[in-house]
C-alpha cells in the first residue's frame, strides 16, 4: 500500500475544500480500502466523509425518502419508515455483501463501489479501466459473471451494487455538490454510465463531486428485488432483477398493466432499466404471457460473450417469474 | 469416553490463543513477497533500487543476492535459487522492511526483467506430455489391472461409459500461511509458524539451512486449518528465515489471500473417465477408471484419484489408470482426502447412472456389489461395514418413499430430489514417540510433537490419555505443536489420532505401574515404530453413506440443498463433540465442492483468476441447512489401541456425487463437470 494521507471531514464544506485531484472520499471502505491494498486505487489523500452530518434518513410529505450519503447500508435496511414505502430498496440492501459489510458500508460508497471483474483487481493484468488504453482480457478470457447489455470493446465489467438497482427501478436522484459549490440532482439513470471508449470512468461525475444523499420518490406500487447468484448468501449477483407492477384493479385481478418499472443487476456496466420491457409491458394485460414477451423484447437486445450467454434465459425467466410472483400474492 | 467440548474453545474464541504470526518479538521486521508476472521463462535482471531507496527497507532478496540452500524433495523450497520462472506468480524476491506496510510498497517497486514465453497451462485429453507416473501419492502404483476389463466391458448386459470433470479447487484455510523466524546468537533457528507436522517441518527446515535438527524448533500450538495444504513446509517458511538472516533481525511472513492462490498447494483438476459394466442384476463385471490430472514443472505430485475403486466393489474385470501432464502452474498437493474426493464423486455418479440404466435402487445397487475382500489386494477388510451405513442412512433419511423416476417431485417452480453414494477413507497409522508424565500434584502431562489444526486433536488425545491413565480427563495437560517434543507424524491422511493416540496410550500404560512406586515426579515414554511394524496385514478403511436433498429452481437454475445426512462406520469415535463437527466439516466441504468451489485458470496469463473469498465461493452459512452426521457402533480390533479410524476426511469423501445424484434425480439431467452452476444448470435445463 503506497503511502497517503487522511482526513476527516466535520462538514461537506471542509470534504470539498481538503479534496483535489488526488484524493479520494472514503466512506465505510469495505471496497475501497480493498483496491489501495491490492494497489489498484492509490489515491494521495483520504478524505473521509463517513462522519458528515448526512446521515439521516428523512420522509418526505410525498411519501419519499431522503437518505444521507453516510447512512450505514445496515441502518437503511432497518429503517422502519424505509421498510414500510421502499421494501424493494430494503430487500435489495439485504441481499447486498454481508451484515458485517452492510454495518460498515455507506449509501454513497455503496452507489460508487467499483467492478470485481479479476483483471481490474489484479494490477499484474492489462485492463482499460484501470490503465487505460492497456487493453480488455476479460473479453476473450475468463468473463462468465460479465455484462451481456451496454458493453464496449474496451470493458465488460458489471457494477456489482444491489442497491443501486433497486434505485433505478425507483427513479431515485443523488444529490451531489460540487467543487464550483451549489447542489444538484442526478438522475440515478444519469449517474452510470455505459462504459464506450472510456471505462475508466464508471460515473458522470466530476472530479471532488461528494454525493450528500440519495432522493427516492414515492411508490406505492407491490415491487419485489429478486437475486440469483452462486450461493445463498455473500455473492455478487448473477443476475438480479428489481420490478414494480401497477395493475389496474390490482395486481391479482389479471387487469391491464398501467404502469411498471424493470431494472436489472449483473448485466451491465450500470445498473440496467429494461426500458424496453416496460414499453412492451404498459397497457397490455398482467398474465404470463405478456410477463415473458415483455422479457424477451429486453433481452433480444442483449450481446452475451463467449461464456456468458446462460444470463440471457436466465434475465428472462428471471424478469417473467418475479413479475407473475407479483400477480400472484 | 464422556464427549469433552474444545479444550483451548474459550482461547481461541476470546482471540488469546496465539497463531504464527501472532508472537510479540522484539525488533520483528517484515517481509512481503513478489511474484512472477510471467507464465514461463528467466529472469534476466532485478532493480531494487527505488525499493532499496524506500526509508525503512532493510533488504530485498532475489536469485541475484540469495544465499543458496540446500535442495530438498519440494523444488518449491528452492527460494531464490534459479532464474528460471515455473509459472505465473512464483515467488521471485522479497522485501524485508521495518513495517508491513513499508514492505509491501517496496515489493511493489521491485522490478524483475524476464525473458518469457506463453505458459502451457490448460489440461486437456489431447495434451501432447500425458505420461504416466512412476507410483501416485503417496506410493501406490499408478495402474493397476485384473482380468480382461476391456472385453468384460465391452459384453456386459448394462453399461455405464462417462467422463467426469473436476477443476482445480484451493484449500482455503482460514489462516494463511504464516511464519515468524528468529534466529538466535548461536545459530539456531526458531519458527513460529502454521503447518500440519512440527517435527516433518523442522527436519525439512534442517535440511534447507544445513543445520542439525536439535538447531531448529518449530513452534505451532494453534493452526488455523490446512486441510492439506500444511501438510509440508511452503515457500513462506524459507523465505521468513532467509529474510530473518539477511536482516539479522526476526522477521513475520504472512503469505495473503491472494498469493495462496499460488504458493500453497491446491487440488489437480481431474478429467476422469468411468465404465462400468454388469449384468442384467446389477452385478459389476468390468470397472475401468482412468484419471488425468497435472502437476507442476516443478516437481511430480500425482493424486491418486483412481485409488478408492481399487477398495470400492466387486467386479472380475478390473483398471484404474492415472495419467498426468506437467504443466506450468503451480504444483498442486494435498487437498481435502486428496485421491477419495474426486475419485469418488466420478465413481459414485458412475454408481448412479448404473442403478438408473439397470432399473436398480442405487442403495441396492451397492450393496449387491459388496465385495468379500478387498477387490484388488485380496486382503480381508479390518472391519467393513458400508452396507449398514447404507440401511440407517437410508431409514433416517427417509429413502423408502422416493419415487425413483427422475423429475417426478415439483414444488411451484422447484424440482426436487434425492441422491446417495458411499463413502471411502483408508485408516492409516503411522510411527510416533510420546512421553507421559506423573507430576507431583497428581495431574499428568503426556507430550507428543502433534498439531491441532483445527480438528479437536488436543482434546480427543486428552480423553485417550485419561482413559489409559484411568484418570479424570480434566487432570490431564497434553502438550503438543512443538518440534522439542517427541516426534509425531503429520496431522494429514486422517492418521493423526491413530498413530498419536496408539504412541499416547502406550507411554500412559507403561507409566502406570511405575505410579505403584509412589515417587512423583515420574516419566514414561513410548516409541510405537516396532508395533507398527509388526501390525498384521489388512485392508483397514473407514466407509460411509452420504445423503443429499437438492431443489433446483427451474428458472434461475439455481440449486439448494435443504438436507444432507451421512451414517459413517469408523471404528470407535473419540469425542462425539469434535467427530460431529468433523462430519459436519467435510459434508460442507462436499457441498462446495458439488455447487460452487472452483479455481479459474486464465489461459492467456496462466494463472488463478479466482484469488480471494469473494471470487472464490465456498459455502456461506445460509447455504448449510439441515447437515447432520451419525455413526454406526463398529467394534475393530485390528487398528489400535483406541479401535478408532480416522474422521477427518471421510466427510467429504461421496458428498459431492450425493448432491449430483441429488440434482439428476431432480431433474433428469446428468451434470458430470463440478461445479453445478446455475451457469451450468440453465445450459443443461
Amino acid at each position: 500500500m503506497r503511502p497517503f494521507a487522511y482526513e476527516r471531514a466535520g462538514t461537506a464544506e471542509e470534504a470539498l475544500a481538503k479534496h483535489d485531484d488526488d484524493a479520494l472520499y472514503l466512506g465505510g471502505g469495505t471496497n475501497l480500502v480493498d483496491l489501495m491494498r491490492l494497489g489498484v486505487a492509490t489515491p494521495a489523500r483520504l478524505v473521509d466523509v463517513a462522519h458528515l452530518p448526512c446521515d439521516r434518513i428523512e420522509r418526505g410529505a410525498d411519501g419519499g425518502l431522503v437518505i444521507g450519503a453516510a447512512v450505514r447500508n445496515s441502518d437503511l435496511a432497518a429503517d422502519p419508515a424505509a421498510r414500510r414505502s421502499h421494501p424493494l430498496l430494503v430487500e435489495a440492501v439485504l441481499t447486498g455483501a454481508s451484515g458485517q459489510i452492510r454495518n460498515q458500508a455507506t449509501v454513497g460508497g455503496n452507489l460508487l463501489q467499483r467492478t470485481r471483474c479479476s483483471y481490474f483487481q489484479d494490477i499484474t493484468k492489462p485492463c482499460n479501466k484501470r490503465e487505460p488504453g492497456s487493453g480488455c482480457p476479460a473479453r476473450e478470457g475468463e468473463h462468465h459473471n460479465h455484462a451481456i447489455f451496454g458493453h464496449s470493446a474496451a470493458c465488460v465489467a458489471t457494477h456489482p451494487s444491489d442497491m443501486a438497482v433497486a434505485l433505478a427501478a425507483l427513479d431515485a436522484s443523488v444529490r451531489v455538490r460540487g467543487r464550483g459549490g451549489g447542489e444538484r440532482a442526478v438522475p440515478l439513470g444519469e449517474l452510470y454510465r455505459r462504459p464506450g471508449e472510456d471505462p475508466s470512468r464508471d460515473t458522470a461525475l466530476e472530479p471532488g463531486d461528494l454525493i450528500t444523499a440519495v432522493e427516492v420518490p414515492p411508490l406505492g406500487l407491490p415491487s419485489r428485488y429478486r437475486k440469483v447468484r452462486e450461493r445463498a448468501s455473500f455473492a455478487f449477483a448473477l443476475v438480479s432483477v428489481a420490478v414494480a407492477l401497477d395493475v389496474e384493479g390490482g395486481a391479482a385481478g389479471g387487469g391491464t398493466v398501467r404502469d411498471c418499472r424493470i431494472a436489472l443487476g449483473g448485466v451491465a456496466h450500470l445498473p440496467w432499466r429494461a426500458h424496453r420491457a416496460e414499453a412492451v409491458l404498459r397497457g397490455a394485460p398482467a398474465t404470463a404471457e405478456s410477463f415473458l414477451r415483455a422479457a424477451e423484447a429486453e433481452l433480444e437486445a442483449a450481446e452475451p460473450l463467449r461464456d456468458n450467454r446462460y444470463k440471457v434465459p436466465l434475465a428472462t425467466n428471471l424478469i417473467a417469474r418475479t413479475l407473475t410472483e407479483l400477480t400472484e400474492r | 469416553m464422556r464427549p469433552l467440548e474444545r479444550i483451548e474453545g474459550r482461547e481461541k474464541v476470546t482471540g488469546r490463543a496465539r497463531y504464527a504470526v501472532e508472537y510479540p518479538v522484539e525488533g520483528v521486521a517484515y517481509a512481503a513477497a513478489v511474484q512472477a508476472t510471467v507464465g514461463r521463462g528467466e529472469i534476466v535482471a532485478v532493480g531494487t533500487a527505488a525499493a532499496l531507496a524506500l526509508p525503512g527497507v532493510l533488504a530485498v532478496l532475489s536469485c541475484e543476492n540469495a544465499p543458496e540452500v540446500n535442495a530438498v524433495d519440494d523444488g518449491e523450497l528452492a527460494l531464490f535459487q534459479s532464474r528460471r520462472v515455473s509459472y505465473r506468480g512464483q515467488f521471485v524476491a522479497a522485501v524485508v522492511a521495518e513495517t508491513l506496510e513499508t514492505a509491501r510498497e517496496a515489493a511493489r517497486l521491485v522490478r524483475v526483467d524476464y525473458v518469457s514465453e506463453p505458459p502451457d497451462v490448460r489440461l486437456h485429453p489431447g495434451h501432447p506430455g500425458i505420461y504416466k507416473p512412476d507410483r501416485v501419492n503417496p506410493v501406490f502404483p499408478a495402474d493397476t489391472e485384473r482380468g480382461d476389463p476391456e472385453g468384460a466391458f465391452a459384453a456386459s448386459a448394462v453399461r455405464v461409459d462417462a467422463t467426469y470433470t473436476t477443476p482445480a479447487e484451493h484449500n482455503n484455510p482460514m489462516e494463511p500461511h504464516a511464519t515468524l523466524a528468529v534466529w538466535d546468537g548461536d545459530g539456531g533457528l526458531t519458527l513460529y509458524d502454521s503447518n500440519q507436522g512440527p517435527s516433518l517441518v523442522r527436519d525439512t527446515a534442517a535440511e534447507i539451512f544445513g543445520l542439525g535438527p536439535d538447531r531448529v524448533r518449530i513452534v505451532s500450538p494453534h493452526v488455523g486449518g490446512g486441510f492439506g495444504s500444511k501438510g509440508t513446509p511452503r515457500p513462506n517458511l524459507v523465505l521468513a528465515a532467509m529474510a530473518a538472516r539477511a536482516a539479522g533481525r526476526p522477521v513475520k511472513f504472512a503469505q495473503t489471500r491472494q498469493q495462496m492462490y499460488s504458493a500453497t498447494g491446491y487440488r489437480t483438476p481431474t478429467i476422469q473417465r468411468v465404465r462400468l459394466g454388469a449384468d442384467a442384476d446389477g452385478r459389476l463385471t468390468a470397472i475401468v477408471h482412468e484419471a488425468l490430472e497435472q502437476s507442476s514443472t516443478v516437481r511430480e505430485f500425482a493424486e491418486q484419484t483412481t485409488t478408492p475403486t481399487r477398495v470400492m466393489y466387486q467386479a472380475p474385470h478390473r483398471r484404474t489408470a492415472h495419467r498426468l501432464a506437467r504443466l506450468d502452474v503451480p504444483t498442486p498437493s494435498w487437498m481435502r482426502a486428496p485421491g477419495e474426493t474426486p475419485g469418488m464423486f466420478a465413481l459414485e455418479s458412475a454408481m448412479d447412472e448404473l442403478a438408473v440404466a439397470a432399473g436398480i435402487d442405487p442403495i441396492e445397487l451397492r450393496i449387491r456389489n459388496e465385495p468379500d475382500a478387498a477387490p484388488e489386494s485380496g486382503l480381508a477388510f479390518s472391519s467393513r461395514n458400508l452396507v449398514t451405513c447404507l440401511r440407517q442412512g437410508a431409514d433416517r433419511f427417509g429413502w423408502a418413499g422416493r419415487d425413483p423416476a427422475p423429475a417426478a417431485r415439483r414444488e411451484g417452480r422447484k424440482l426436487i430430489g434425492m441422491g446417495v453414494a458411499s463413502a471411502t477413507y483408508p485408516a492409516y497409522r503411522l510411527p510416533n514417540r510420546a512421553t507421559a508424565r506423573a507430576e507431583v500434584d497428581g495431574t499428568f502431562t503426556v507430550r507428543i510433537a502433534a498439531v491441532d489444526i483445527g480438528t479437536g486433536a488436543r482434546t480427543a488425545l486428552t480423553l485417550i490419555a485419561a482413559e489409559a491413565l484411568k484418570a479424570e480427563p480434566e487432570r490431564v495437560t497434553v502438550e503438543l505443536g512443538d518440534s522439542d517434543l517427541p516426534r509425531a507424524s503429520v496431522a494429514g491422511g486422517s492418521g493423526g489420532t491413530a498413530g498419536w493416540g496408539t504412541a499416547v496410550v502406550r507411554a500412559c500404560e507403561a507409566l502406570l505401574p511405575m505410579l505403584e512406586e509412589d515417587r512423583r515426579p515420574v516419566e514414561a515414554s513410548a516409541d510405537t515404530t516396532a508395533e507398527i511394524e509388526a501390525q498384521e496385514e489388512l485392508a483397514r478403511h473407514a466407509f460411509g453413506a452420504q445423503f443429499a436433498e437438492v431443489e433446483v429452481d427451474v428458472d434461475t437454475g439455481e440449486i439448494r440443498v435443504p438436507r444432507m445426512l451421512g451414517v459413517f462406520a469408523v471404528g470407535r469415535v473419540i469425542n462425539a463433540v469434535t467427530a460431529r463437527s468433523q462430519f459436519i466439516g467435510g459434508m460442507t466441504m462436499g457441498l462446495g465442492m458439488a455447487l460452487m468451489e472452483e479455481s479459474v485458470m486464465d489461459e492467456e496469463f496462466g494463472d488463478y483468476l479466482t484469488r480471494d473469498l469473494a471470487q472464490y465461493h465456498l459455502p456461506a452459512c445460509a447455504d448449510v441447512r439441515d447437515i447432520d452426521a451419525f455413526w454406526v457402533d463398529e467394534h475393530d480390533p485390528h487398528l489400535n489401541p483406541m479401535g478408532s479410524k480416522g474422521i477427518g476426511e471421510i466427510g467429504i469423501v461421496g458428498a459431492a456425487a450425493a448432491v449430483a445424484n441429488a440434482v439428476h434425480h431432480a431433474t433428469g439431467l446428468r451434470i458430470r463437470d463440478l461445479p453445478i452452476t446455475p451457469a451450468r444448470m440453465l445450459t443443461a435445463l
